[in-house]
């Protein structure tokens, strides 16, 4: 199906088609009621297709300064690649963000006295391994100490409260993200037999001693057999084992869909794999505590760019990088200041590319004449994020409110409550409601994305979560929707180790890559692991 | 008429005076409860409900035309008023202000009504006997059936039916008597309409049956019956179910179900959580105390004459207004949210500790900590070494704190998890134990971040006299008896509320 003959469909159809089978309950199917205020948001395509068309920008610069570094991109990779840099001594550089507001997905928003997440909204603690990140987390003042077997301890404030998570099945809140009301024995057996597999893959060290799945992924395992499991599907993987119960798929199904918008039948093995295997220490042990704050990761992003306030700058598109990597010479930046419609041309020794990799080809002169990655390979998902204010708490049935809600068989990835953390557990607050759009080709979820209105998807959201609070349109105040037409890349099969992959994360003379789409996952460690790298690359050159 | 339907007709004149005098004690009941001063309440209810009854009776004058017809409709109209009158009466003083209007009107109307029957029965009755016959009959069963009123209502109706079902019983009854007369007294009224009255009367029996037996679904009748006492005071809060009882030994509080306080012991609780801090304390200032929305906790830091603040944060208004305007709490507080030196701040304790503001600077010399039970999470996280360490920053040097921690002997992982989590914040612990006899033995802890005293707690001349304390007692309870001995169970934190897993399972094993 694609965007047309989406447009074409009736209401019961669209929401069945874009929410799933939990909208099969909806009897008459009558319209809920829409809420009372809103607005349609995006990020600044408008700017994003200006570059691509090359138009609108004079291109006569109005002044020319040098800088040692220029980091093309204010998100967590460009961001982290400016903090390492300081930390190696080197201060000459800047930070060029195209929105006004830094941190590309892992932006936050606010109404009210409530902050809330427009994206990456989580951080698993991470392993005493990944020193970089746990030494930004000390300086954040979120890790505050060491265990004696030299794990870091994170503030308590900070670690998920408990309870994290909550999954409606059968008109019934119940504790956890397993659908366990109404699971048979099979199911259960199913559920035991997958954990155990999965277990066995946190065990395993390879021939050179490192875990097959670890965070930044390039600490884990490349060997044949990690690599194999790239070559198949989840489901394909699943399949092989022959667990078909309906209850484990759909867990299974959800975790891809939340870490990557992709169903089983997209992700590759080895990603969804990946997803239950890289946040345990150990088998049989929890996972790794959960980090999270009121506007998500939106935290990090405020930290790093509050501390080098004075070498950041918003709204300064990056409109071309002209370089020639056979001359061992300068590389030449022109950005545009919003602002003032004026245009800059930087001269930096090294440049960090920051941004997605297919927005290259229109910002890197050449880039295409390269022999470099395959592009089309890079895809990225659509997705649309709501946030819904609350005059007060829907009423509940069975296990209460947690940061996590899940709704079983919907399409949609539930919501986190904002004000969770904050330990407000009475009266208003903003729940942060998240789809991906599973369309095989992103293209045509990215049409339907941007044609559909904001009633339109206000009903989508609404149809969702009536679903599981009847009482929902009543205390609905004010929804705000969000749609991410490149929100993550797609781990699909065989990209994690494609050489596409591998390559992109290659300097091209001057100009160093980073950006969490290099690692094939979308998660905050991978793209602060390419910042520092990059940064660590222009630092040793 | 033949004697078998007079019969009849005597024993509703038995019913009809039971159920008159049963409207008028449970206003009475329910007015002394709601505002407390039975005295007054009750000299007022009957001196309104006896006039009343004059009025009806001298109303009754002006009715000529079918009398029998407007005998039904007075039964029907009393069977709706007198039996929704306590229901109705339970929601109006939670909701509106003139609450003292709604009651008398309804009383008034009662009696009016009631004052109706007599007159027009005997006026029917009067042409099949003889007048000296009928008066000494009909008030021979009226007087009989106030004298059962009297004493069914004490005895049987009030503990174990509750007001509310009695009087939607008693309505009904009234209701039979109409419906019964469309019958009896059949060979006098008109054919016309006499269909629909039938239909009306068993509508309204209909009625006020689905009433009684929908009743056991509302919460307040369920409650009842779970409470084992009749409700005084019912109210929803966005926050929680406020329910107040009454019986013999006194009145209690409950919050979502879960007994808070019997105004027969509660002394020794408050006491026992009070004292051992404020003591400790030399000459406290200013005082903190979360939870306690009663004002009793407050009351007995209100004896130590060197208090210039009490600051009181209870998430809420409903709580805190109740215990400022609701007669019978207000004199077991002694007024205590009344004082001037007192400020209440309804917010949730952990969000209020988390904020920067005014009162954020204010360090305080005692915190007593008088939460529910950690039987849900959004009150665990009011036990976890988050909260603690929040509390802290807001003590003065050498500032004591006493907590109430659930019952050590029913919940031993649950009491020790609450002294082992304050252990882990840093605090020097001292857990003991006080009999309550509605609660069993009760776990309470003193804490303090600076050195324990331990020379013996002197009690200062103005705290005295205590009704349950004394300087032996106060020692005692220190002395943890041998089936109370220490655990180690895990800690609470805010990311694992082990204490609300703890907290459930140990509760509903006694369940």
């Amino acid at each position: 199906m694609n965007a047309t003959e989406m447009k074409r469909l009736n209401r019961r159809d669209l929401l069945a088609a874009l929410l799933g089978t939990s909208t099969l309950a909806l009897g008459g199917c009558s319209r809920v009621s829409l809420p009372p205020a809103g607005m349609l948001l995006s990020p600044d395509v408008l700017i994003g297709h200006k570059i691509r068309d090359k138009n609108a920008f004079s291109s006569r610069a109005k002044s020319r300064l040098q800088k040692q570094v220029v980091i093309v991109g204010g998100g967590i990779a460009g961001l982290s690649a400016a903090w390492r840099l300081l930390s190696l001594g080197i201060d000459d550089f800047v930070v060029l963000e195209m929105e006004s507001v830094f941190g590309g997905t892992s932006r936050g928003g606010e109404m009210g006295d409530f902050r809330f997440p427009w994206g990456a909204h989580y951080l698993p603690t991470p392993m005493k391994e990944n020193e970089t990140l746990i030494e930004l987390l000390k300086e954040m003042g979120v890790v505050v100490g060491v265990t004696p077997a030299g794990d870091p301890v994170i503030a308590e404030e900070f670690l998920c409260r408990d309870p994290q998570e909550r999954v409606f099945v059968e008109g019934e809140w119940i504790e956890g993200l397993y659908p366990a009301k109404g699971a048979s024995v099979d199911d259960l057996q199913q559920l035991k037999e997958f954990q155990g597999e999965i277990d066995k893959w946190i065990s395993a060290r390879d021939r050179l001693g490192r875990r097959m799945f670890a965070i930044p992924i390039a600490a884990g395992s490349d060997e044949e057999e990690v690599r194999l499991l790239d070559s198949i599907s989840m489901a394909t993987w699943m399949d092989q084992f022959g667990w078909t119960s309906s209850r484990l798929r759909w867990l299974v199904d959800y975790s891809c869909r939340d870490d990557y918008g992709l169903t089983i039948d997209q992700t590759s093995a080895w990603a969804g794999v990946f997803y239950f295997a890289s946040r345990n220490e150990k088998a049989n042990a929890s996972s790794q505590d959960v980090i999270t704050w009121p506007e998500g990761n939106a935290r990090i992003v405020d930290y790093l760019s509050n501390t080098m306030r004075d070498r950041v700058e918003h709204s300064h598109p990056v409109i071309a990088i002209e370089h020639d990597p056979k001359a061992d010479d300068s590389v030449r930046v022109l950005a545009w200041d919003k602002a003032n419609g004026t245009t800059f041309e930087f001269e930096a020794e090294r440049v960090i590319y920051a941004v997605p990799q297919f927005v290259a080809p229109y910002l890197i002169r050449d880039f295409s004449n390269e022999s470099r990655a395959n592009l089309s390979e890079f895809r990225y998902g659509a997705w649309l994020v709501a946030n819904i204010e609350l005059s007060d708490r829907p009423r509940e049935n069975g296990f209460p409110m947690c940061w996590d809600n899940v709704l079983y068989l919907s399409n949609s990835l539930g919501y986190v409550v904002s004000t969770h953390q904050m330990g407000i557990d009475d009266g208003p607050t903003v729940l942060t409601w998240y789809m991906p759009l599973l369309h095989d080709d992103a293209k045509v979820s990215r049409e339907q994305l941007m044609s559909m209105t904001w009633s339109d998807w206000a009903d989508v959201v609404m149809t969702d979560l009536t679903l599981a609070h009847p009482d929902l349109p009543l205390l609905v105040t004010r929804m705000d929707i969000m749609r991410w037409g490149h929100a993550m890349i797609q781990p699909r099969v065989g990209f994690v180790f494609n050489e596409a992959r591998e390559n992109a994360a290659k300097p091209l003379g001057r100009i160093h890559f980073a950006g969490t789409d290099l690692s094939g996952v979308a998660l905050m460690e991978e793209a602060f692991y390419h910042g520092v790298r990059a940064a660590d690359e222009c630092a040793r050159l | 008429m033949n004697r078998a339907p007079l019969a009849s007709l005597y024993l509703n004149v038995l019913v009809i005076a039971t159920c008159g005098l049963i409207y008028e004690l449970l206003a009475g009941t329910l007015a002394s409860y709601l505002l407390g001063d039975s005295v007054t309440q009750f000299s007022l209810v009957i001196g309104v409900y006896l006039s009343a009854l004059g009025v009806g009776a001298w109303l009754s004058q002006y009715l000529h035309d079918n009398l029998a017809r407007t005998f039904i409709e007075v039964e029907l109209a009393l069977a709706l008023i007198g039996g929704l009158s306590a229901p109705l009466l339970f929601v109006a003083f939670a909701w509106i202000a003139w609450f003292n209007v709604a009651l008398f009107g309804m009383v008034f109307l009662i009696g009016v009504l009631v004052g109706l029957e007599l007159p027009l029965l005997m006026r029917i009755l009067k042409e099949h006997l003889d007048f000296s016959d009928l008066v000494s009959r009909v008030l021979t069963f009226d007087y009989i059936g106030a004298l059962v009123a009297s004493l069914l209502f004490p005895i049987l109706l009030v503990p174990h039916l509750g007001l509310v079902r009695t009087s939607l019983l008693f309505g009904i009854f009234n209701a039979l008597v109409g419906l019964w007369g469309t019958y009896l007294l059949r060979p006098i009224l008109s054919e016309r309409g006499l269909g629909a009255l039938r239909g009306r009367a068993i509508l309204v029996v209909g009625l006020l049956v689905v009433g009684l037996i929908k009743a056991d679904t509302l919460t307040m009748i369920a409650e009842e019956t779970m409470l084992e006492s009749p409700i005084v005071y019912a109210r929803q809060t966005p926050y929680q179910r406020i329910v107040v009882t009454q019986n013999q030994r006194g009145f209690q509080l409950h919050l979502n179900g879960h007994l808070q306080f019997n105004s027969a012991d509660e002394y020794r609780y408050h006491e026992a959580l009070v004292h051992p801090a404020m003591l400790a304390c030399d000459s406290p200032k200013h005082v903190l105390v979360l939870g306690g929305g009663d004002g009793l906790a407050v009351r007995e830091v209100l004896k130590y004459p060197s208090i210039e603040s009490v600051t009181l944060v209870d998430i809420d208004p409903g709580m805190t207004q109740l215990a400022r305007t609701f007669p019978l709490l207000v004199e077991l507080n002694s007024s205590s949210l009344l004082d001037d030196r007192v400020k209440v701040i309804n917010r949730d304790a952990f969000v209020w500790l988390g904020e920067r503001s005014e009162t954020s600077e204010k360090k305080f010399d005692v915190v007593i900590i008088d939460f529910p039970d950690p039987g849900t999470y959004s009150v665990g996280k009011l036990y976890t070494t988050r909260f603690y360490r929040l509390l802290l920053e807001r003590l003065a040097i050498n500032a004591k704190l006493s907590i109430q921690c659930t019952s050590p002997l029913v919940a031993p992982n649950s009491y020790w998890c609450i002294i082992r989590t304050l252990e882990a914040t840093g605090f020097d612990v001292r857990p003991y134990c006080a009999s309550v006899p509605s609660f069993g033995v009760w776990g309470f802890a003193t804490a303090t971040m600076g050195q324990i005293a331990g020379k013996e707690i002197e009690f200062p001349e103005e705290v005295k006299p205590l009704r349950f304390l004394t300087p032996a007692v106060l020692q005692s309870m220190f002395e943890l008896p041998a089936d109370i001995t220490p655990r180690q169970p895990e800690l609470n934190h805010l990311n694992n509320q082990v204490l609300v897993r703890y907290y459930d399972q140990e509760w509903s094993r006694g369940e």
